[in-house]
C-alpha cells in the first residue's frame, strides 16, 4: 500500500517552491532526447505540458478525443486567469493571491501548493502576451483587469468573454511548434483506454483510434494525465459534451488514490434548464457579477405573477426587488464565491421567489449599470445634460463592449434580449475540484504516472474561486510539471525504449477488447443516454446542491443498481472496427457509474459543510456552511477496492502553518 | 413541430454515400439543431438502427467541432451562428431540412458528417506561432505596450474557431479566411511581427498543398462564418504575402 506522501518541500512557505527546484534531479540534455512521455489531453494543462516538455527535448506523444488539439474543453472558458501582477496598484501580492485562494478554498487545499501557483501567476501572463495572446488592453496600451468573485482586488485578466479560448490557442501554437520541430507526435480523435503499469511504474497507455476503431498500445517512461474534470457524471453541467472521467478512472482502478471526488463546484450564473431535451447548460461568465445586480422579487405574490407570465421583472419597482446577494453579504455583494452565491440562490427559489416557469431561476440585471457607465460615457464625451434615455443608450454601447457575445449567447438560447430584459440565471454544475491524488511534483500514487490541470485534485480544495483553473492548468503545464517530473525521470535514462510487446501490455490490452465486447453485448433495451440521464438526476437530487447523509446512502444504492442495469441491458449500436459515437460514449458513462458511487461514498465520509460540499446536517442559524476542522481538515484519497463502496479511505492531513483557519465570512 | 430530415449517411471515406429520409415529431423551438439531432439519435437506436454521426463538444459556438451543411449553407440559416447554436425556433412547423458534410477536396469524409479536417492543423503547424520557448522567462507583459486598437484587431482575428464553413461557403474551397485570421493575428502584434515574412509563406505553401483552392473574391465565407472573421484579414494576408515575396 501506497503511503501518501506529499513531498512537500522544507523551509518557509515562500522559499519552498526555489528551494525545491534547486535540489530535485535534473535530466542531462543529451539523455531527454532517450525519454518518451505520454500526455494524455490538450486543454490547457495538456498543451503547455506537452509544448515544453518537447521543448526540453523529451520525446512526447499527445493524446486526445478532439479531431484538433483546439478543441478541448478549455476554450470554452469565457472570464478570465488571475494573476498576482498588481498592475492596478490595488494592493495584490502573490501572498494575497495565495491567501484569497486558500481561504476561498475553504481551507481544504495544501498551503504550499497554493502558493507555488501564486508565485507562477505573474509568469503565465508574461508567458501568453510572448506567445500573441491578445488580452484586453487600455488605451494606454497596458494590459487590462477586472474583478472576480471573493477577492477584493482586480486582478483578472481577460479577453473579452474568450479567455480560454484564446489562452487554449496560444497553448496549442506552442505545442504546434513542437510538432513542426518533431518533438511532439499528435494523436487526435484517439481515446486513452487504460494505462499499462509494469513493476509498479506507469509505462504506457492502451488507446483506440476514434475513427478506425483500431486498439493501440504506446509505451513511454512517464504518462500525464491532463484529460480534465468529470462534472458530466450530472449529465447536465456546463462542460463540453464529451468530457469525461475515463482516463482518470482507468488510472486510479490501476492504482491511482481519487482525492475528494465530492468537492464539486456549482457555477451561480448559469443559463436555466428550459425542459426534457436539454443536453447541456450554458454558463453566463462570473465576470458578468461585476456589472449585474441579483434578485428576486421581494413579495411571494410578485414572483407568482411572474412565473404565471402575468407581470414582468422589468416593471417591478425597486423596493419591491430584494438583492439578496448585497443584502446578505455587504462586504462582498454580488461578488462572492461561487458556492455562497449559488447556495443564496438555490435558497431563494426553494423559498419560492423564482422568477421562471420552473421557479428555478433569479435575475441578473444590468438596468443600473447601464446608467452607470451611460453617465460616465455622457460627461466624457461632453455631454453635460444628457437624458436618461440617451445614458441608458450610451452605458448599453459600453455594456455591449464589455460583454456582447455573452449577451448574444444569453439572447441566442434563450429568446430573450438581455438588453431590455434582465436576464433569468440558476446555478449549474461546473467544475471539479477533486481528481487524481498528487504529490507536490503532480505525481500520483503510480510512480511515472503524474496528473495536471482540473484531473488533479491539488490546489482548490473545496471551491474553486473563478479565474484560478486557468491559471492552474497552465501553471502545471508550463512551469511545473516541467521541472518536477524530471525528478522521477532521472532515474530513467538508462531504462531505454519501453517495449509494448511485454505481459503486462497483453494483460491490459485483452481486458480492453473484453470490456468493449462487453459494451457491445448487452440485451439492447436502453440507449447509453437514458443511462447517463438517470444517473444525472441521482446525482443532482442527492449529490448536488446540498447533501445529506440518508439522500447519500441511497444514492449509492441507487447507483450501484444502475449500474448493474448498464451492464446488463445497455444497447450500443455498431461495431468496434469504425467510428463509433455510441460506443464511446458507453466506455465513459460506464466509468461515470464507478465514479459516481465513489462520489457519495466521499460526501458521506466528510460530516461537515465545506465550500462546494454543503451536508445539510451542518449548518448555522443563518444557513451558512459549518466546517468542522477539528476532524475534516484532510483530503481524502480513495485506494480502488474493486466495487466503488470498499473503496479504501487514506487521509492526507491538512497543515496550516501561515493562515489562520477562520470562518469563510463575506459579510 | 414535425420535420422531415434529409441527411447524408456514409459509412466510411471510401463508400458511397446518400441521402437518407428521416421524418421527425415532436420538436421543440427550444431545442437547439444538435438537440434536435439528439432526439433523432435516440429514436433511431430505439428502433435499432445506426445513429447519425456528427462532430460536437462545446455546443457553446466556441470549440468549432460541429460542422454540417443545413439546407445548403454551412451551419444553417442564421449569420453568426454555430450549428449548435442554432435553434429549432428559426424553423417552421412540416419543414423539410437537408444536412450534409462540409464538403471540400481537403476534408474527406470520414463518416455521415463528419470530416477530417486536419488540414487546418497542419496549415497552423507550419507556422501558425511565435517562436518563443515556454520557459517563464519573458520579459513582464507590460514591456510593450500595445495599441487598444491594434491589440482589438488582433482579438477579433485570433477569434476563429477553425470549423471550416469558410472552405465549405467557398465555391472554390478555399481557405484563405481561416488562414489569413491567424497571420492577422500575429501580423498585429509586435511580438509576431519579426517571424511575420517565414509565417505567411510557410502557412500559405502548406494551404495550397493541402489541396484548398485559390480566393476570387466572391466573399462568401465571410457571409457564413459563425464568427463574423472579415474578409480584411485575406487582404492584410496578400499585403504581407507580398511583402515577404518582394523581401525574398
Ligand atoms: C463554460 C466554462 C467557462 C469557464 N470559465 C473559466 C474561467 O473564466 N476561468 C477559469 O479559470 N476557468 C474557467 N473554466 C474552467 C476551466 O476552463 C477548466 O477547468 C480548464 O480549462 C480545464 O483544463 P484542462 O486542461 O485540465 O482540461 P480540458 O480542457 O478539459 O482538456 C481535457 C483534454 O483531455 C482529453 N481527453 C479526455 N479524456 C481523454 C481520454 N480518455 N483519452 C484521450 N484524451 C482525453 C480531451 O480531448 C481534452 O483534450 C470554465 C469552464 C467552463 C466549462
Ligand atoms: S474563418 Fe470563420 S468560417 Fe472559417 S474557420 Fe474561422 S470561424 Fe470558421
Ligand atoms: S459544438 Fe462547439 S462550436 Fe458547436
Amino acid at each position: 500500500m501506497a503511503v501518501l506522501d506529499s513531498k512537500i518541500p522544507q523551509g518557509p512557505l515562500d522559499e519552498k517552491w526555489v528551494y525545491h527546484k534547486n535540489h530535485i534531479n535534473l535530466v542531462n540534455p543529451a539523455n531527454k532526447r532517450n525519454i518518451d512521455v505520454i500526455v494524455v489531453g490538450t486543454g490547457l494543462a495538456g498543451s503547455s505540458a506537452a509544448a515544453t516538455l518537447g521543448e526540453l527535448g523529451y520525446n512526447v506523444k499527445t493524446f486526445c478525443y478532439n479531431d484538433s488539439p483546439r478543441r478541448a474543453h478549455s476554450i470554452a472558458a469565457q472570464g478570465g486567469i488571475n494573476a498576482a501582477k498588481n498592475y492596478q496598484g490595488d494592493g495584490d501580492s502573490n501572498y494575497r493571491l495565495f491567501y484569497d485562494t486558500i481561504k476561498g478554498g475553504d481551507y481544504r487545499s495544501r498551503e504550499a501548493n497554493v502558493h507555488r501557483l501564486a508565485e507562477v501567476s505573474s509568469n503565465i501572463i508574461d508567458q501568453c502576451v510572448a506567445q500573441g495572446v491578445p488580452f484586453a488592453r487600455e488605451y494606454g496600451g497596458l494590459l487590462d483587469n477586472r474583478s472576480f468573485g471573493g477577492v477584493l482586488v482586480s486582478r483578472t485578466f481577460y479577453a473579452a468573454g474568450q479567455t480560454g479560448q484564446q489562452l487554449l490557442l496560444g497553448a496549442y501554437s506552442a505545442l504546434n511548434r513542437q510538432i513542426n520541430r518533431g518533438k511532439v507526435q499528435p494523436f487526435n480523435r484517439h481515446e486513452m483506454l487504460d494505462l499499462v503499469v509494469v513493476d509498479g511504474k506507469a509505462r504506457g497507455i492502451i488507446a483506440r483510434n476514434l475513427v478506425t476503431g483500431e486498439i493501440e498500445r504506446h509505451g513511454a517512461h512517464a504518462v500525464v494525465i491532463a484529460s480534465g474534470g468529470y462534472g458530466n457524471v450530472f449529465f447536465l453541467s456546463t462542460n463540453a459534451m464529451g468530457s469525461n472521467v475515463m482516463a482518470a478512472w482507468r488510472t486510479h482502478r490501476r492504482g491511482a488514490y481519487f482525492a475528494n471526488p465530492c468537492y464539486t463546484q456549482i457555477h451561480p450564473t448559469c443559463i436555466p434548464v428550459s425542459g426534457e431535451h436539454q443536453s447541456k447548460l450554458t454558463l453566463m461568465s462570473e465576470s458578468l457579477r461585476n456589472d449585474g445586480r441579483i434578485w428576486v422579487p421581494k413579495k411571494k405574490e410578485d414572483a407568482e405573477a411572474i412565473r404565471a407570465g402575468k407581470k414582468r421583472g422589468v416593471d417591478l419597482a425597486e423596493e419591491d426587488r430584494d438583492y439578496y446577494l448585497e443584502r446578505r453579504y455587504p462586504a462582498f455583494g454580488n461578488l462572492v464565491p461561487r458556492d455562497v452565491a449559488s447556495r443564496a440562490a438555490k435558497e431563494r427559489c426553494d423559498a419560492g421567489y423564482g422568477v421562471n416557469k420552473t421557479g428555478q431561476a433569479v435575475y441578473l440585471d444590468f438596468e443600473a449599470a447601464f446608467k452607470r457607465y451611460g453617465k460616465v460615457e455622457a460627461l466624457t464625451h461632453g455631454h453635460k445634460n444628457a437624458t436618461e434615455a440617451e445614458m441608458i443608450k450610451l452605458g448599453k454601447e459600453v455594456i455591449k463592449k464589455k460583454y456582447g457575445n455573452l449577451f448574444d449567447m444569453y439572447q441566442n438560447i434563450s429568446d430573450d434580449n438581455p438588453y431590455e430584459v434582465p436576464m433569468k440565471i440558476f446555478p449549474a454544475v461546473h467544475y471539479t475540484m477533486g481528481g487524481l491524488w498528487v504529490d507536490y511534483n503532480l505525481q500520483t500514487t503510480i510512480p511515472g504516472c503524474f496528473a495536471a490541470g482540473e484531473a488533479n485534485f491539488s490546489d482548490h480544495g473545496a471551491n474553486r474561486l473563478g479565474a484560478s483553473a486557468l491559471m492552474q492548468g497552465l501553471a502545471d503545464g508550463y512551469f511545473v510539471l516541467p521541472y518536477t517530473i524530471g525528478d522521477y525521470l532521472a532515474d530513467e535514462i538508462r531504462t531505454g525504449e519501453i517495449p509494448t510487446d511485454t505481459p503486462e501490455f497483453d494483460q491490459t490490452e485483452k481486458e480492453t477488447r473484453e470490456r468493449i465486447e462487453k459494451l457491445l453485448n448487452g440485451s439492447g433495451k436502453h440507449s447509453v443516454d437514458y443511462y447517463h440521464k438517470k444517473l444525472g438526476l441521482i446525482m443532482w437530487d442527492k449529490c448536488g446542491m446540498s447533501r445529506n447523509a440518508t439522500d447519500l446512502q441511497s444514492a449509492m444504492d441507487e447507483i450501484r443498481d444502475l449500474r448493474e442495469d448498464f451492464w446488463a441491458n445497455v444497447r450500443v449500436t455498431g461495431t468496434a472496427d469504425t467510428k463509433n459515437q455510441e460506443l464511446e460514449k458507453a466506455g465513459r458513462v460506464a466509468d461515470f457509474l464507478e465514479l459516481g458511487e465513489l462520489f457519495a461514498k466521499d460526501a458521506l465520509d466528510r460530516n461537515e459543510s465545506c465550500g462546494g460540499h454543503f451536508r445539510e446536517e451542518y449548518q448555522t442559524p443563518e444557513g451558512e456552511a459549518l466546517r468542522d476542522d477539528e476532524n475534516y481538515a484532510y483530503v481524502s484519497a480513495w485506494e480502488y477496492n474493486e466495487n466503488p463502496r470498499d473503496a479504501k479511505l487514506h487521509k492526507e492531513e491538512l497543515v496550516f502553518e501561515n493562515v489562520e483557519l477562520k470562518t469563510r465570512s463575506y459579510k | 413541430m414535425k420535420l422531415n430530415l434529409k441527411i447524408w449517411r456514409q459509412e466510411g471515406p471510401n463508400v458511397k454515400g446518400k441521402l437518407v429520409d428521416y421524418p421527425l415529431d415532436g420538436v421543440d423551438g427550444d431545442m437547439s439543431f444538435l438537440e434536435m439531432m439528439d432526439i433523432l439519435n435516440e429514436e433511431l437506436i430505439n428502433k435499432g438502427d445506426i445513429p447519425v454521426e456528427f462532430d460536437h463538444d462545446c455546443r457553446e459556438g466556441i470549440c468549432g467541432s460541429c460542422n454540417m451543411m443545413i439546407n445548403g449553407e454551412p451551419h444553417g440559416p442564421q449569420k453568426l451562428t454555430t450549428t449548435c447554436q442554432l435553434h429549432m425556433r428559426k424553423f417552421n412547423d412540416g419543414d423539410t431540412i437537408t444536412i450534409e458534410p462540409f464538403r471540400a477536396k481537403a476534408f474527406p469524409v470520414v463518416k455521415d458528417l463528419i470530416v477530417d479536417r486536419s488540414a487546418f492543423d497542419r496549415i497552423q503547424q507550419a507556422g501558425g506561432y511565435i517562436s518563443v520557448n515556454t520557459s517563464g522567462n519573458t520579459q513582464d507583459a507590460n514591456s510593450i505596450p500595445i495599441e487598444k486598437e491594434k491589440a482589438d484587431e488582433a482579438f477579433w482575428s485570433a477569434t476563429c474557431i477553425g470549423c471550416g464553413a469558410c472552405v465549405a461557403a467557398c465555391k472554390n474551397a478555399s481557405a484563405m479566411l481561416f488562414t489569413s485570421a491567424k497571420i492577422s493575428q500575429f501580423a498585429l502584434l509586435p511580438q509576431g511581427e519579426i517571424e511575420a515574412t517565414d509565417r505567411v509563406e510557410a502557412m500559405v505553401r502548406q494551404m495550397d498543398e493541402e489541396g484548398f483552392g485559390n480566393c476570387s473574391n466572391t466573399g462568401a465565407c465571410m457571409v457564413e462564418c459563425p464568427k463574423g472573421i472579415k474578409l480584411d484579414n485575406i487582404a492584410r494576408m496578400n499585403r504581407e504575402y507580398l511583402k515577404a515575396e518582394t523581401i525574398a
